[in-house]
């Protein structure tokens, strides 16, 4: 049923509302952003943890109130491990963790345990349970973990002497796996050393 | 003087006790206590999920810990305010308004207040355009169903 | 040797879908029909393939084939036969399968109609719909195939999946699957994904008649738009559907006492509905009086690419959300697929705009052409801000770095309003006539209504006084539903005064005389009942949560639950069975028994909580057995919500299809039926050809 009323003989100037040359751009500007947005959302999805590049530096502070900064540790060999109370592999890797720490504490390794998303009661306990004497302290805002954008807990981030991010670990270690890696840390040597 | 101190006494007294017979009742904080303020607030680490139904050990943790809180005697704000400080942002249901934020609340309005003007714009564009032979225009009459039923019976009666 | 032929149907299927892409544009293009009659039948050849692709996998899920990494994903051997069959869609590969094949059954039967009208559009709707098919066959193919067996290459730690064998691996057949994700094993979802991909992928045909008609200059006529209308009906109905079972499912299975939560995966459904729904609409004017053809092809446009949008959310994992598939390879190639639609399209429109225009008048500012336009621009409103809600989070972290959430305050906040007012619209705008509407007379017709819903609302809202905006809730709603029973009664006292008919048979010759106008108004009936769950939530509901011991009650309201025994069994599944036997009293008195659950799957370790719901029109009152707590016969802590007005939603959902059906059926008439529309200041009724 099209009813162009043909008697019309006064015509309305034609004001194509929707469509001025300032809309066109508007409504292409907008599809462009919308498409920039889902492509950039896109890459971050799909980048993985930071394994490369210089260690992203951060200060952190224990539950017993004292702090350490990463860049003050050059020269050492870092283990940076994310873990949680209510994560059940956690639990699997930290008697192998701490005995690690216990023997390679006086050679230049240093560990950190950054407690992700944890109430400290809890953490506090699991600390205990398991004897762990190496440094830990909650991830504040989460911080940290976004930094290295980490997915999920347990992880761990190997940093060389130099400050530089030498991998990851997705998922609990397991022996021998950490003694090689820091083995492997320990034997390198920098040009001019 | 003396009705006075007895006055004072007796307002000291009664809210003691109100307020230790309200936190005796079922034992202050109850779940519904946390949960109120767990409703507000989102699991630090599953997405999407309100932390009163969260089935987590995680959210388990929290909520014992808000429920720990209300106990020391925090406020509904004070433990928010812990939850942001500790777990970022994104444990508020709605982020906090100011700066950047605020545009999520004033683009809408915005488009609304657009989309008015647009229409408005194109209703008065069709109504400039009319029939030459509009003199006072009769309402279309509203073809009502008794007319159109009478019509068509009408209609009937002719085919 | 059964999946080989699946994954050779699927190849062929792809092959043809490129064919027929190619050969129907160079058949349009260079006008030889030939090509397209060619790029036809390949079309048509596609849905039995992919049929063999479908089948061959369903037999597999059923018959436990565990060579096939996917049914090892998705099917396991405690899984009720059933279930097995819904396996299908279960997991991303079976699901994109399934997309596909739904798509290329759509394409297939608008082939199959007859298309003298729009013979011209046919190169260009062939290639455009089969270029989308082909797309999601060729990621089916390429990237997540679901034809995919497990090897084991000696020296990894991890199986392979792939489809021919590695160099030097082994096959490796597991003796059991993982099974279906627990959450999934729920009536609603057996009907949830279907209905919801048939409506995702029944919009491109509206779409491809679109593009078609834009790239051919035949967007100058009109025909076409009505054909595509038809279609859009048929994939929104199956979309409301899908809207309505998945929120049935969330409220039977994820234990949260809502069944909205304004999550990005829901939001990403909504979207598109919210914009085919403004299509319906503007299609009427279109058809009434020939304006807004632009703005009904944008609207189009529009709604195809909010589905391939919120495919792109669900399926890559950009918006984080409860609902994700886990992460695959999609991604890029997806991204660079809406793209090219998205800015495709775009360019197609502005090029062919001067096709669209068309002349526009209205006497008033007071006309159904206005309201219309009012209730499009408030369906435009909502849908950008509930998008803008979606992808905030993602632009507030690219811009500030930090990620929040936006969850249902803002969402409820900002569409509450403009919802609000959509309902009013939707009582007043049937008052309203086309063209001029004298206010005296709208006035008039909305007195009764108005009035009688005031009391209503009155004596409603008092009953429940807990917020105020309730009150102009409920009054909204009761204004909105004796508007339109009054118009069903205005037509059945005509017909029984002019026919001399009896009440019943009066409303069924009403209806049966006018099927679209009819049938909307049921619809909106429906949108209203719906409407009224929502405002239940919003507004009235109470929960609380406590923990008894044997013999304890907790109260909430009226009601009061009693716990009376704790079981333990095995279920169905491969599941554990926690469950508690409880007693519901409303105001002292006993009203039943409620079991609320905790199964416990072993295999997949995960628990699920089953809610035990008693349902009235006016009340459910909703037990949860809460999970996290300790659960003995010492101690159990239970969950209730009261959730008034609730389960119109349900019923809404029901009337909304029963509308739609009665909107959609054919006018059965024999004869030509002649409408008439009089003209102000030509009483001469001109006689059209009536749909």
């Amino acid at each position: 049923m099209t009813e162009m009323t043909t008697e019309a003989i006064t015509e309305a100037p034609g004001k194509r509302v929707w469509l001025s040359g300032l809309g066109t751009v508007l409504i292409y500007a907008f599809v462009l952003g919308v498409l920039g947005l889902l492509g950039w959302g896109l890459m971050k999805v799909n980048s993985g943890q930071r394994e490369s590049g210089m260690a992203p530096d951060f200060t952190l502070t224990s539950f017993d109130g004292e702090s350490v900064t990463l860049s003050g540790l050059r020269g050492q060999v870092v283990i940076i491990n994310f873990w949680a109370s209510w994560c059940p592999p956690c639990r699997e890797e930290a008697p192998y963790l701490e005995s690690t720490w216990r023997k390679y504490q006086d050679q230049g390794v240093f560990f950190i345990g950054v407690d992700y998303a944890d109430t400290e009661k809890e953490a506090l306990a699991y600390i205990d349970e398991f004897g762990i004497t190496y440094f830990n302290g909650p991830d504040v805002g989460t911080r940290i973990a976004q930094d290295y954008r980490m997915d999920g807990v347990p992880e761990t981030y190997f940093v060389a002497k130099n400050g530089e991010l030498r991998g990851t670990k997705i998922g609990p270690l397991f022996p021998p796996e950490l003694d090689q890696r820091i083995e492997e840390l320990l034997a390198e040597t920098y040009a001019g050393e | 003087m003396n009705r006075r101190f007895v006055l004072v006494i007796f307002v000291m007294v009664a809210s003691f006790t109100t307020i230790t017979i309200a936190q005796g009742q079922e034992g202050f904080p109850t779940d519904n206590d946390v949960n109120d303020i767990a409703k507000k607030l989102y699991c630090p680490v599953c997405p999407n999920t309100p932390l009163d139904v969260c089935e987590t050990k995680a959210c388990q943790d929290w909520r014992e810990q808000i429920s720990v809180q209300l106990s020391d005697g925090w406020s509904e704000d004070q433990i928010i305010d812990y939850f942001v400080l500790q777990y970022g942002e994104r444990v508020l249901a709605e982020p906090e308004r100011g700066g950047f934020t605020s545009l999520l609340w004033l683009l809408p309005v915005i488009a609304v207040l657009v989309g008015l003007v647009v229409v408005w714009q194109a209703l008065r564009s069709w109504r400039s355009a009319r029939l030459i032979e509009m003199q006072p225009v009769p309402s279309q009459p509203e073809v009502s169903p008794e007319t159109l039923a009478k019509i068509e019976k009408e209609l009937r009666k002719l085919a | 040797m059964l999946a080989d032929i699946g994954l050779f149907a699927l190849i062929v299927a792809f092959l043809l879908a490129v064919y027929a892409t190619i050969a129907s544009a160079w058949g349009g293009w260079k006008n030889q029909q030939a090509y397209v009659e060619s790029a036809r039948n390949a079309t048509l050849l596609v849905v039995p393939l992919l049929t063999i692709s479908v089948g061959v996998i369903v037999y597999a899920l059923y018959s436990l084939d565990f060579s096939l990494a996917y049914v090892e994903d998705v099917s396991s051997r405690s899984m009720s036969p059933f279930l097995r069959l819904t396996a299908l869609w279960g997991g991303q590969a079976g699901s994109i399968l399934f997309w596909a094949w739904l798509m290329s059954g759509f394409v297939a039967a608008v082939l199959l109609r007859k298309w003298e009208r729009d013979r011209d559009l046919m190169p260009y709707f062939i290639a455009v719909a089969m270029l989308t098919t082909a797309f999601f066959i060729g990621i089916s193919v390429f990237i997540i195939n679901p034809f995919a067996r497990l090897w084991h290459i000696p020296g990894a730690t991890e199986l392979t999946r792939a489809i021919f064998q590695p160099a030097g691996a082994m096959a490796y057949i597991p003796q059991d699957g993982q099974g279906l994700n627990p959450l999934l094993r729920h009536f609603g979802m057996i009907g949830h994904p279907p209905t919801t991909y048939l409506g995702f992928t029944g919009f491109v045909i509206p779409f491809a008649f679109a593009i078609s008609a834009l790239a051919t200059g035949r967007s100058r006529s009109d025909e076409w738009i009505r054909t595509s209308r038809r279609w859009t009906l048929v994939a929104w109905i199956f979309l409301s559907i899908g809207l309505v079972l998945g929120g049935r499912w969330a409220y039977d299975v994820l234990g949260w006492g809502g069944f909205w939560g304004w999550d990005p995966v829901e939001n990403a459904m909504l979207l598109p509905w919210l914009t085919g729904t403004a299509f319906l609409h503007s299609m009427m004017i279109t058809e009434k009086r020939g304006m807004l053809k632009g703005w009904s092809v944008m609207l189009i446009i529009l709604t195809y690419s909010l589905v391939l949008f919120g495919t792109f959310i669900t399926r890559t994992g950009v918006i984080s959300s409860v609902h994700a598939f886990s992460k695959t390879a999609l991604g890029p190639v997806f991204f660079v697929f809406i793209g090219l639609t998205f800015l495709g399209s775009l360019a197609l429109l502005l090029k062919q705009r001067d096709t669209l225009k068309t002349k526009h008048e209205i006497e008033s500012f007071m006309s159904r052409e206005a309201a219309f336009l009012l209730q499009n621009l408030l369906f435009l409103a909502i849908t950008f801000a509930v998008f803008f809600g979606t992808v905030f989070p993602l632009i507030s972290e690219l811009v500030t770095g930090t990620k929040i959430t936006v969850g249902p305050p803002y969402f409820q906040k900002v569409t509450g309003p403009l919802f609000a007012v959509l309902l009013l619209l939707m009582g007043i705008a049937p008052l309203i006539a086309w063209r001029k509407q004298a206010a005296r007379s709208l006035g008039r017709a909305m007195l009764i209504p108005f009035v009688a819903s005031l009391g209503v609302a009155g004596i409603w809202g008092y009953s429940h006084r807990v917020h105020p905006a309730s009150f102009f809730a409920l009054w909204l709603v009761s204004f909105v539903v004796l508007s339109i029973f009054f118009e069903f009664w205005k037509g059945v006292r005509a017909r029984m005064n002019a026919q001399s008919e009896r009440p019943v048979v009066a409303l069924g010759h009403l209806i049966g005389r006018n099927h679209r106008r009819y049938g909307g108004y049921i619809i909106h009936l429906g949108v209203v009942m719906i409407g009224l769950g929502f405002i239940g939530d919003a507004y009235f509901q109470q929960e609380s949560q406590r923990a008894l011991t044997i013999g304890e009650s907790m109260s909430i309201g009226d009601y009061s639950l009693r716990f009376d025994n704790l079981e333990t069994f095995p279920g169905s599944d491969g599941r554990e069975v926690l469950e508690a036997s409880t007693s519901l009293f409303k105001n002292g008195e006993f009203v039943r028994t409620l079991q609320p659950r905790r199964d416990f799957f072993v295999v997949q370790q995960q628990p699920v909580t089953v809610p035990a719901v008693h349902s009235t029109p006016a009340t459910d009152v909703y037990v949860l057995l809460v999970g996290w707590e300790e659960i003995g016969l010492q101690s159990s802590t239970f969950k209730i919500y009261l959730n008034p007005l609730i389960s119109w939603t349900w019923t809404g959902g029901i009337v909304l299809i029963l509308g739609t059906f009665i909107a959609v059926w054919p006018q059965a008439t024999g004869k030509r039926r002649v409408s008439y529309s009089l003209k102000p200041g030509k009483f001469r009724p001109q006689p059209s050809a009536g749909d």
